[in-house]
């Protein structure tokens, strides 16, 4: 059996779990949903419509909110009674933030950031990107079952989880948790950025990252934008320089995009920054390094020098 | 007026060629090698005058940050012949930039705190070069696990021997990239609090050390970590604890001659790897990933090039 453990916040549920379910379901064998908190029946309701065998609403007061320890503890709890030979997860910034201590305090393997599997039960691999996503590994786990494994955002589809011909069963399981042995006290989420650029809304953007080498640089880029009719944007390491201001950034930590036209400058294609901008309708890269992962989801690429590249490209869209 | 190029390794192998307590202006022309630039305000004379600011219960806070060699960015990927790993033999290495941030926070925090900056690092011979940039940085000592064996091992592993390591300095907090740039795992640092038993939090953008607010015991920690989508969240927990920090939490420094020149009396202890308990994870094979999209590829000149795009999204992908 393949156990999802499936991720909601003050009762919505994120919508990552969905892929989560159609990579398990993928894996073959029964599948079953978990979801931890407190209160969460109308998420486990929601889980039930997926094909699976059951959905188990992990409840405790001590998960009303997340801390790593509360989960830790009730999943370790809940793996050990239900034995399951894979646990699945979506990699979110929540599973990474205790997926891992769970696989240790358990002793099990966990193949992190998954974007596929080989294989059949006998012989099963996972794939991973490595370095920065320049080349994959095919991983083979090892140790006894349960094997942790978590799918990257966007790998599987959430609308191809296979629907079931009528409600899965809801069973409501009580967690163990010891709220004095929680160590995390976490004050509630807020939003920093006040978002006066929303780039979801444009409709072409012109992006920059590392390449672009220094902040007297960014002008060129601006000055392409402006020929464009763009919005100027950037990977993360650009606003972490302070080169361009955070609410310019693209990808998981910032915004999500599809634009008519993605022209990314200098960007090697790090999936941080890909989840953030792959839905654009026609993406074009321009890079020094004819092996940047941003050419595998490029319509239009330039191996080359932007310093080159883009002057004659604002003075091409002059004519 | 003099100018010459250093590298570190070089500064390293050389002897006092200089008193460096002569008046020095750090203006000087002299270039040093990329990306040890001269310029930014800097702060040289720690760890030698301390100000013991907070206590924990164990004396001044002790930080201890684990740090990653890895390739450098532009290093070309290339998958080995028994294609199992890549061909590394001739890579150039550098600092993980994420565990880079963890080390400029942890010396952030000793300036405000005082105390003390260890940094460990865990790989082959190789990694000493990392250990050195982080004493030239200003980290106090260093302590390097000894293992070829590391270069490919899985986060089980590399936690287990950090945490053998780390276990008898008995640190307040210890600090880590969130992630690797190159097998990327995001579990070491999760993993080695779970080894050590201590708490832990993840993908961090702020560090608050306080006196605890009951007057007596640990300081508390405060930490802001970094939810999906713009979204923060600020967490409190008792020390000691592992956190792994979020490259853009800070602005990075990097080492100086005088730094590099005062690393040099610092200590890089070298300790056993602990035997490998149980390999979790195995690379079946590494290859090049697959194009999941027909990408045209426009050459030519740059002026070709650019007018030729230039022409295709206005009259193919219709986007201009």
């Amino acid at each position: 059996m393949v156990l999802v453990i499936a991720e909601q916040r003050d009762g919505v549920l994120n919508r990552a779990s969905w892929e989560a379910v159609a990579a398990a379901q993928q894996l073959g064998g029964p599948v079953k949903i978990a979801v931890a908190g407190a209160g969460v029946g109308a998420v486990a309701a929601e889980l039930a419509a997926a094909d699976v065998a059951e959905v188990i609403s992990l409840e405790h007061e001590g998960l009303a909110v997340y801390t790593p320890d509360g989960f830790v503890q009730a999943l370790a709890g809940l793996i050990a009674a239900e034995s399951p030979s894979h646990v699945v997860f979506s990699h979110t910034y929540q599973t990474r933030d205790y997926a891992p201590r769970l696989a240790a305090r358990i002793d099990r393997a966990l193949a992190a950031d998954c974007i596929g599997t080989k294989g059949d039960s006998s012989a099963r691999l996972f794939v991973r990107p490595i370095f920065q996503g320049r080349v994959n590994a095919d991983i083979a786990l090892e140790g006894p079952a349960p094997h942790l494994v978590t799918f990257q955002i966007g790998a599987f589809r959430g609308d191809a989880a296979k629907r079931g011909a009528q409600p899965a069963p809801v069973r409501s399981v009580a967690a163990s948790v010891d709220p004095a042995s929680i160590r995390q006290k976490p004050e509630a989420p807020f939003r920093e950025a006040k978002q006066a650029v929303d780039l979801s809304q444009a409709e072409r953007i012109v992006s920059v990252g590392r390449g672009i080498k220094s902040e007297e640089h960014i002008a060129i880029a601006r000055e392409l934008a402006a020929s464009l009719g763009a919005e100027l944007a950037a990977s993360r390491p650009i606003c972490d320089s302070g080169w361009l201001p955070m609410e310019r950034q693209i990808g998981s930590s910032g915004q999500t995009v599809a634009p008519k036209l993605y022209l990314a400058l200098g960007i090697s294609g790090a999936i941080q920054h890909v989840v953030g901008m792959k839905g654009a309708r026609t993406i074009v890269a321009i890079n020094k390094d004819p092996e940047a992962p941003i050419f595998e989801i490029a319509d239009y690429g330039i191996a080359g020098d932007l310093f080159e590249i883009v002057p004659a490209m604002i003075s091409a869209l002059k004519q | 007026m003099v100018q010459r190029l250093w590298t570190l390794d070089e500064l390293w192998t050389l002897d006092e060629l200089w008193t460096l307590d002569e008046p020095w202006t750090m203006n000087e022309p002299w270039t040093l090698d990329e990306p040890w630039t001269m310029n930014g305000p800097w702060t040289l004379d720690e760890p030698w005058t301390v100000d013991y600011g907070l206590w924990t219960d164990r004396g001044f806070v002790k930080i201890a940050v684990c740090i990653k060699q890895v390739v450098t960015r532009e290093w070309q990927v290339r998958v080995n012949e028994s294609k199992t790993w890549v061909r590394d033999s001739d890579a150039s290495w550098e600092l993980n930039e994420p565990d880079a941030y963890a080390l400029e926070e942890a010396l952030r925090l000793r300036e405000k705190h005082g105390g003390e900056v260890v940094v460990v690092s865990a790989g082959p011979a190789r990694v000493a070069q990392v250990l050195r940039e982080a004493l030239a940085r200003g980290a106090d000592r260093a302590i390097h696990v000894q293992g070829d064996h590391f270069s490919t091992a899985d986060a089980f592993t590399a936690a287990e021997a950090l945490a053998a390591a780390l276990a008898p300095e008995q640190a307040d907090l210890i600090l880590t990239g969130l992630q690797s740039d190159d097998q990327g795992f995001a579990q070491v640092g999760v993993v080695l609090a779970e080894k050590l038993g201590v708490a832990h939090s993840t993908i961090i953008m702020e560090v608050q050390i306080s006196a605890p607010s009951t007057g007596s015991g640990p300081a508390d920690l405060r930490v802001k970590r970094e939810l999906e989508g713009g979204w923060f969240q600020w967490v409190s927990m008792p020390l000691p604890a592992v956190l792994t920090i979020q490259s853009g939490i800070n602005q990075l420094r990097y080492a100086t001659l005088k730094g590099i020149m005062a690393a040099k009396k610092k200590e890089i202890r070298a300790v056993a790897a602990p035997p490998v308990s149980t390999v979790k994870q195995r690379i079946a094979s590494v290859y090049m990933p697959e194009k999941s999209k027909q990408t045209r590829m426009i050459s030519g000149s740059a002026a070709e090039a650019a007018k030729e795009l230039v022409r295709v999204l206005r009259e193919d992908a219709r986007v201009l």
